[in-house]
């Protein structure tokens, strides 16, 4: 659905990426200064590489083999920038059908003004409207020019916590509810965590490893790029049984049975955990007489290596993969090594679900257990 | 007092000629001001300084020099007076049009610099993001790039159109002080500071000029600021 293949030399910095996928969300992730900017700007043709090819749904928008470079305008790219970028002269609704004359596809004005809540803006100018609210009005604007592909550019980055709850919603439900695949640049672990189905980290210009997120996000050797203190296993769950006594919900992966403070879901519903290293210890034997509700049995795979105090241990919990954090110190005490058998206590989960935004089912958070 | 309000008709004559020929100044240089503006906001090329220096020479000359030059090049005999007679049967030398002319010169380094400082202050990005839109060059220029140059369009008309109304050394050199047809509103109380006797029709102009140009400045501070406002969105 999508490949992307760009070498671009800069000055001093070399951008040297290939990277494939077959829809949803791609996710950019890196640290500033990776690249991610320069290659989201070359698939939306607004850089053109120096060599490279770019191919979505089996068209190539750019192949520098052939000398082909299909002009910004033309690509059918639909761009998310940090800043909104809405035109200041015109209104939200005037915003919002500038694509209409070359979308080639019939409005659907009425539609996506209610996907983003946004109709009590529409005759409002764009420097009257919150950091939130333009960049909704933007992903609309973005959306009604009929594009085959989204790129977003850090599209939260400057908002605040609180701004951000309110919008990262509405792009899972872009994901969920519109065919569209999004290539979707950040380097917040949370967001790419709560978003992506593909992951690929830049560093300094090159891939350092792409694929399923989950399994991207759980490789120990890439910890140093995906941010230690929120780095950690992402694992899929259902809503398994309800516990209105004590306010508790059980939630079910393959890893195992998870019990969370009360969380209002339908039983059956979808839900993303994301278990922090740092919020999972590693005991040798089932734990008992002790107050922590979930004890996960798992083997070890791997066991990370630095000199330093602090290192990560990768279980395999029945095919979900779980990063525990603990001291060096104690891995030596306890003997770890690949193979054997332990248990993961897990105290604290982030989790995002897959249910309809227009419902008002969506929530997004963290429960400590 | 009221021989103040007693405009003789070459009086009037000559206002109006003046207003018309400032209008003219100014609608006639306003596309090529833009033109120009494009080129030195937007490009760097060899000839770029020399390009710049070229627009600005009206400013520093001398205007009888600046005149002259356009009787050179815009006579009966000048290479551009002949062709463009020839072709077209335009006529700048001694008639009302070729006061024009000298207007819009004059005025040209005022309106290319009001225009290439907006220019420059447009977010390009905003540009890039009506283009991923859809939106081709030209399409973008005119619904992105020109309305958020308005406020410094506006602003170099009204100081072209007002530069035109004052304009004296480079129209009386190039087209003489020609009543009822190149005897504009200066050139006129120029003449009748010289007559005997013309010193109240002199400051009868003199009052005229006064509450044009103020009028002027007035409405280019209001266009300035209405078009600022729509600009930045509020």
């Amino acid at each position: 659905m999508l490949e992307v293949e760009v070498r671009h030399r800069l000055g001093a910095f070399a951008l040297d990426a290939q990277f494939a996928s077959s829809g949803g969300v791609t996710a950019l992730f890196g640290r500033s200064g990776a690249g991610k900017t320069s290659l989201a700007n070359a698939i939306a043709g607004l850089l053109r590489p120096q060599f490279g090819k770019i191919v979505v749904d089996g068209e190539a928008l750019t192949d520098t083999a052939t000398g082909r470079f299909v002009p910004k305008h033309r690509r059918r790219v639909g761009y998310i920038f940090q800043e909104g970028r809405l035109f200041p002269h015109l209104t939200v609704r005037q915003n919002l059908l500038y694509g209409r004359w070359f979308a080639g596809v019939p409005s659907r004005l009425d539609e996506i003004v209610g996907l983003l809540g946004i109709a009590p803006l529409l005759p409002r100018r764009p420097a009257t409207l919150s950091g939130g609210e333009k960049q909704r009005v933007a992903i609309g604007r973005a959306l009604l020019a009929g594009p085959r592909l989204l790129v977003m550019d850090e599209p939260l980055a400057s908002l605040d916590e609180a701004r951000k709850a309110e919008i990262l919603p509405y792009i899972a439900t872009l994901r969920d509810e519109t065919k569209i695949p999004i290539v979707y640049v950040s380097h917040s672990v949370a967001e790419v965590t709560q978003l992506a189905t593909t992951l690929v980290v830049l560093s300094e210009g090159r891939v350092a490893a792409a694929g399923p997120t989950a399994s991207v996000m759980a490789r120990i050797d890439l910890f140093p790029l995906t941010g230690r203190a929120e780095a950690g296993a992402v694992i899929e769950a259902r809503v398994a049984a309800q516990d209105p006594a004590y306010q508790l919900t059980t939630l079910r992966a393959a890893a195992g049975e998870l019990v969370v403070p009360h969380l209002d879901l339908p039983i059956g519903t979808a839900i993303r955990l994301r278990i922090r290293a740092r919020d999972v210890t590693i005991a040798l034997h089932a734990p008992e007489a002790t107050s922590a509700l979930n004890a996960l049995p798992g083997t070890i795979v791997e066991i990370g290596r630095s000199d330093g105090a602090i290192i990560e241990v990768r279980l395999d919990c029945a095919g979900d993969a779980l990063i525990a954090r603990l001291t060096r110190r104690s891995a030596e005490a306890l003997r770890l090594e690949p193979g054997r058998r332990v248990y993961a206590i897990v105290k604290s989960i982030a989790f995002d679900h897959h249910t309809h935004l227009a419902a008002g089912r969506f929530s997004a958070g963290q429960v400590d257990i | 007092m009221s021989a103040l309000l007693a405009f003789s008709p070459d009086e009037i004559t000559a206002i109006r000629l003046s207003l018309r020929v400032a209008f003219w100044a100014m609608l006639g240089s306003l596309p090529v001001g833009i033109a120009v503006a494009l080129v030195l906001a937007r490009t760097r090329f060899w000839g770029h300084s020399l390009l710049n220096a070229l627009v600005h020479l009206p400013l520093v000359l001398p205007p009888v020099v600046t005149g002259y030059v356009l009787l050179l090049l815009f006579g009966r005999r000048g290479p551009l007076g002949r062709l463009l007679y020839e072709s077209f049967g335009i006529v700048f030398a001694f008639r009302w049009t070729g006061a024009a002319l000298a207007c819009a010169v004059m005025g040209f380094p005022l309106l290319v610099r009001a225009i290439r400082l907006s220019l420059e202050a447009v977010d390009r990005g905003l540009e890039d993001a009506a283009a991923t839109l859809g939106a081709n060059a030209a399409w973008v220029f005119v619904t992105v790039t020109l309305p958020l140059t308005l406020p410094g369009i506006a602003a170099g008309m009204i100081l072209s159109f007002a530069r035109a109304l004052g304009e004296f050394g480079a129209t009386i050199t190039f087209v003489s002080n020609i009543p009822g047809e190149t005897q504009t509103l200066p050139t006129l109380t120029y003449a009748l500071i010289q007559q005997p006797g013309g010193e109240t029709g002199a400051l009868r102009l003199t009052l005229v000029a006064i509450v044009i140009s103020t009028a002027a400045l007035l409405a280019s501070e209001a266009a300035l600021r209405r078009a600022s406002r729509r600009v930045s969105g509020l």
